[in-house]
């Protein structure tokens, strides 16, 4: 379906709706839960049943799998749920890292664990996004922290999904999911579609981004396609007992995202060279940004992507500055790989800001930690 | 159609052990399927894990195998993206009516157009003979070393009161009328359950005093009750297997309208 171009004042939720529209999403699966639920209206108002296929289905296993399904049946497919939900659904994202499926999900963060702060924001699922289900896998993640970027990085998450084959994550929250603001929908937009396995030659040139990927056999188009869950070749024959073909596949899964970090990581920088560094990413950054704004001894660098591990940008960071300060809203999950990074590149110092509860770390909060750290 | 056109001659021999229940079902859908004139290239099928599970990948077509209890849910994304095929699943007892219980109630209920055949062996095959949810009172499995306290619980029974629009229920001693109700089902529009007891020497004809096949192929012959014949009984529904019988018959055949024709997505394909 196409969406017009032009301005628009919605909500963070109804940006990603639009950006799931302008990307041509065809099947969408969801189960009530806040504070995810104004996707799934939504999307139920638009797929209609000719423009595509919306539906309300008995948990997010049933969502996450009938995505999953739709995926090959060559449609773009998606779902979107918060925290119960997400845990709900992680046996079958390691099915789609698994099997290669291009899928995305959208997990609007709740404060967990268990059924926590429903109405209230976190970024407690950005560990689970990564290893939240059993075995080596890589995914995609990105870090909306702005109505517009609910809908530029839902046409990413897309994108990557289709080009890499990978389960796609919108990793946004309740703070951004429910902001307001204004969304800029461009003329012409970059979208990335299915890359289709031909049928007709076997020599057939694939439009596929990199070997490591392979063009991808819808259904119903004659291949005969085997598509499994359990250690198997390329050719989809099951051979749990075979050590080599299980190392191939499962490094394969592994390296095809982390070989093109640079294609896929996006990020924010203000004030680069500052002595001190502010690394954050979604809601947790918004009054980070207004700091490094406004003073300039503290730059900021804001992760748009979280998975892959955008390590060149803060390894960049890093050797360029004396203190880092992490900030997230959780206590402290992509800080300890935050650290890891600065520190093997020469920064010395690696602090956290730590906020949870539901509300985003104040610009003043921000500077409190900095004055504690002797900064300003 | 030659069987081996039908099924992957090159991933011949297949894993089942012999004498199980799941050769004399594949042989009955090969049957249907094949005197129905359907095509491989126009069918997917779906199986989520176990024993029966695995059918889906001898068949020579698209096969998607899943996860354990989700195959309906899978084979209903699938449906709904791409309407013109046909879509079958295989599933199990446990996969079927255990952990994916929920899915099968809401597949009944939903309708989305699919034919799902169910092996019901009464126990965990592929794991090596835990105790189902279908395996009957008193009988011994690993799980259940001093005989099963549970009742088991009736499949076509859940699909009939759940609104499936076909729903059949044979073991594997009727294959005539097996191959006729998988026709049935394969024919008409919506929801359609085939239930199919079957015997599983290795995990559970060898812990029940049945090990040879030939004694669960008579156990079941012996325990079947024509769904006549039961009403005969003054049952007017389904039996739920509290005497250790097996009700068989052709348990309901309607024509709810399916989920695609309702939202307009079968016109769209
Ligand atoms: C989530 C999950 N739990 C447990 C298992 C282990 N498991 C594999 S097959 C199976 C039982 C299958 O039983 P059934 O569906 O009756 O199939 P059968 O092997 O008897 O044909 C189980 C429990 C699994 N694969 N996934
Ligand atoms: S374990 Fe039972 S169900 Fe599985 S293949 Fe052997 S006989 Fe068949
Ligand atoms: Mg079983």
């Amino acid at each position: 379906m196409k969406v017009a171009p032009g301005e628009f004042f919605l909500q963070g939720n109804e940006a990603c709706v639009q950006g799931a529209l302008a990307s041509g999403v065809r099947f969408f699966a969801g189960y009530p839960i806040t504070p995810s639920t104004e996707i799934a209206e939504g999307l139920a108002a638009k797929l209609d049943g000719k423009e595509g296929v919306f539906l309300q289905m008995e948990d997010e296993i049933a969502c996450i799998s009938a995505v999953i399904g739709a995926s090959w049946g060559g449609v773009k497919s998606m779902t979107a749920t918060s925290g119960p939900g997400f845990s709900l659904m992680q046996e079958a994202i390691g099915y789609a890292a698994m099997s290669e499926t291009p899928i995305v999900i959208v997990d609007v963060m709740r404060g967990g664990p268990s059924t926590g702060q429903p109405t209230r924001a976190s970024q407690g699922d950005v560990m689970q996004t990564r290893y939240g289900s059993h075995g080596d896998y890589q995914v995609i993640a990105f870090a909306p922290a702005s109505v517009q970027e609910m809908f530029d990085l839902t046409v990413a998450a897309f994108n990557y999904s289709e080009k890499y084959r990978v389960p796609a994550f919108l990793l946004s929250d309740a703070e951004v999911g429910h902001m307001r603001g204004l969304l800029t929908i461009p003329d012409k937009l970059d979208i990335i579609g299915r890359k289709e396995k031909g049928i007709r030659r076997s020599d057939e040139a694939y439009d596929v981004p990199d070997e490591l990927v392979r063009p991808f056999p819808v259904f119903g188009k004659g291949h005969r396609t085997m598509v499994t869950g359990m250690t198997h070749t390329d050719n989809s024959w099951i051979e749990p007992e075979d050590v080599k073909v299980h190392q191939e596949l499962v490094k394969r899964l592994s390296e095809k995202v982390l070989r093109n970090r640079k294609d896929i990581n996006k990020w924010e920088l203000m004030c680069p060279g500052s002595k001190t560094m502010i690394v954050s990413y979604g809601s947790a950054a918004l009054g980070a940004k207004e700091v490094a704004a406004s003073d300039d001894k503290v730059g900021l660098l804001r992760l748009k992507s979280l998975w892959p591990f955008p390590e060149e940008p803060i390894a960049e960071v890093a050797r360029n500055c004396d203190r880092i300060l992490v900030s997230e809203m959780n206590l402290g999950m992509m800080y300890s790989e935050i650290k890891r990074v600065a520190l093997e590149n020469g920064c010395k110092k690696v602090e956290l800001l730590s906020k949870i509860g539901g509300d985003p770390p104040t610009p003043s909060e921000f500077r409190h930690k900095l004055r504690e750290m002797g900064v300003i | 159609m030659e069987i081996f056109d039908f099924y992957r001659k090159d991933r011949w021999p297949h894993v089942f052990c012999p004498g199980c229940g799941n050769g004399a079902v594949m042989n009955c859908f090969y049957r249907a399927f094949n005197e129905l004139g359907l095509e491989l290239d126009k069918t997917a099928f779906v199986g989520g894990i176990g024993c029966s599970s695995r059918i889906p990948l001898y068949i020579n077509s698209d096969a998607l195998h899943t996860t354990h209890g989700r195959a309906i849910a899978f084979a209903t994304g699938l449906k709904l993206a791409k309407p013109e095929l046909k879509v079958v699943v295989f599933t199990g007892d446990g996969d079927l009516g255990a952990i994916g219980g929920n899915h099968f109630i809401n597949g009944c209920r939903r309708n989305v157009d699919m034919t799902v055949i169910c092996i019901n062996n009464n126990i965990y095959g592929m794991t090596g003979g835990q105790a189902s949810i279908t395996t009957p009172h008193e009988f011994l499995s690993t799980t259940t070393p001093r005989g099963n306290k549970e009742y088991p619980f009736d499949l076509a029974e859940i699909a009939v009161a759940a609104g499936a629009n076909y729903v059949a229920r044979w073991t594997t001693r009727h294959v005539h009328e097996l191959t006729k109700s998988i026709k049935a089902a394969l024919q008409k529009k919506g929801f359609t359950f085939v239930e199919v007891v079957a015997q599983c020497p290795t995990n559970f004809g060898r812990r029940n005093r049945m090990a040879d096949p030939t004694q669960m192929l008579e156990w079941m012959r012996e325990s079947s009750i024509r769904r006549d014949k039961a009403k005969a009984n003054a049952v007017d529904h389904v039996d739920l297997n509290l005497e250790g019988k097996i009700t068989v018959g052709e348990f309901v055949d309607r024509n709810r309208e399916c989920y695609e024709e309702l939202i307009g997505v079968s016109k769209h394909g």
